[in-house]
């Protein structure tokens, strides 16, 4: 156990490394209650969100969600979250825990009239459940990613909400915190593998999903992170102007992805040769070498390109690779 | 698997959790069951090469986990005569057998009285009770 955001958290039940396969080949289950869940409810509401969150709002309906962002006037990232459309008016947020409350400080303060902001996170428990046969395991329909509706996991009533953080199918179970326990012994009776937070590492590193704090911060911006998609640029959110010069003009450096072509595990913070550094690495359970992203000068940010990263005073040679550099085999 | 926990009386131990199988003037080096447990699942194992001189409690190598790098101390000081190669192709060799298939180094000893210094495996347990 490692404490994380104040929360008691297993870095592993039985490894990594098992864990890790287990949701590549069946199904795993994470806990992942201390995430933040902040309701933004009132007749102001989309109007105030789509001001304050970079992806365009007006493009989900009730029961669906969309990956967006919070960002600062320099164009830097607060936090990168999943908005939940529960109606016109309601909206669920569910933000990092690390970033629970600089997200709902940086709402609350801006809080527009005819809109109010709630920290919820602690009246609710929530449940990854991941890989390839978690549908089948929990006995859900399959349903699209990034939707969400109420269901029932024996007995205990949840939000059923179609996102993950592994690059598999799966879902996110939201339920009451009294619910915990007997969610999570539902979950693991039907046959699912607990995983803890070092396989959820792996698993978002193999297909680059960023890591708030690490890939992603206040300081970097969403055009060099790879994460332009995210961003209604037609739309007036905070730092748009910035993203929008930055896009234009092009961004000085990029978020990289890389694999290891010698025996190194890359580690965050290691230089890259050139002016990088990279910002997340690992040893792939997957693909069993070293993999990484890092920001890198654009010129060196093309697949492909061979980057020489220091690993604790000695040179490694990684190769670009187009993300993700983990893809399952169809 | 991972082994189960065990402190071999024949071996000689480094506080570091670090272990010497003395046979003369050579050496087999490797890492304690609880070295291998701390760091989890191994996944490199960079070792030194044939005929480098180290130093005994300095660093000779490193050993990763998914989780964390380690460096490795050496228990005594001498040349290296072979790596396991085992244990480079297969680090999780190491934490499968850490006194046996998963030792790392075997070594020439510089000064076999230097192992007055190493604990024995109760010293040894009795300082990891202790972290």
């Amino acid at each position: 156990m490692v404490p994380f955001a104040g929360w008691e958290m297993p870095v592993q039940y039985t490894g990594v490394i098992p864990e890790h396969l287990a949701v590549r080949a069946d199904a795993g289950a994470f806990d992942v209650s201390h995430m933040g869940q902040l309701h933004v409810e009132g007749p102001m509401t989309a109007e105030f969100l789509q001001g304050m969150l970079s992806n365009d709002l007006d493009r989900i309906s009730d029961g669906e969600a969309q990956y967006t962002l919070l960002t600062n006037e320099r164009g830097g990232i607060v936090d990168d979250l999943i908005v939940y459309r529960m109606r016109l008016g309601h909206y669920l947020l569910v933000v990092n825990a690390g970033n629970r409350e600089a997200a709902y400080g940086w709402l609350k303060e801006r809080e527009a009239r005819g809109t109010e902001v709630r920290d919820a996170s602690d009246e609710y428990a929530l449940v990854a459940v991941q890989g390839p046969r978690s549908l089948e395991r929990l006995d859900l329909a399959d349903a699209p990613a990034f939707t969400h509706a109420m269901g029932e996991i024996d007995g205990v009533e949840v939000m059923v909400c179609r996102t993950g953080y592994t690059g598999e199918k799966g879902v996110e179970l939201m339920c009451a915190a009294d619910d915990a326990v007997a969610l999570w012994d539902a979950v693991i009776a039907r046959g699912v593998v607990p995983a803890g937070l070092g396989a959820r590492d792996t698993l978002r590193l193999e297909v680059c999903y960023p890591l708030h704090g690490n890939d992603i911060t206040q300081d970097t911006d969403a055009i060099s992170a790879g994460l332009a998609w995210t961003c209604a640029l037609d739309t007036d959110f905070t730092g748009a102007d910035v993203l929008r010069r930055v896009k234009a003009e092009g961004p000085e450096r990029r978020l990289a992805a890389f694999v290891m072509e010698e025996k190194a595990i890359p580690r965050p913070g290691m230089p890259i040769e050139g002016g990088g550094e990279v910002t997340s690495g690992t040893q792939s359970p997957s693909l069993d070498v070293g993999i990484g992203m890092g920001y890198v000068p654009v010129a060196q940010a093309a697949p492909d390109t061979e980057l020489v990263i220091d690993v604790r005073g000695k040179l490694r040679r990684a190769r670009v690779v187009k993300k993700p550099i983990y893809r399952k085999e169809q | 698997m991972a082994a189960s926990e065990s402190y071999p009386d024949d071996l000689r131990y480094h506080p570091e959790h670090d272990w010497a199988r003395i046979d003369g003037d050579e050496a087999v080096l490797g890492i304690t069951w609880y070295a291998q447990d701390s760091l989890g699942e191994l996944v490199l194992f960079d070792g030194p090469e044939v005929g480098v001189r180290v130093a005994k409690d300095g660093s000779y190598a490193e050993v990763e986990s998914v989780k964390a790098v380690s460096d490795v101390v050496a228990p005594l000081s001498g040349e290296v005569l072979e790596v396991n190669q085992k244990a480079i192709d297969e680090p999780e060799t190491v934490n499968e057998d850490p006194y046996g298939e998963g030792w790392l180094v075997r070594i020439r000893l510089a000064d076999p009285g230097e192992a007055d210094q190493l604990l024995d495996a109760g010293a040894y347990q009795a300082h990891i009770a202790e972290l």
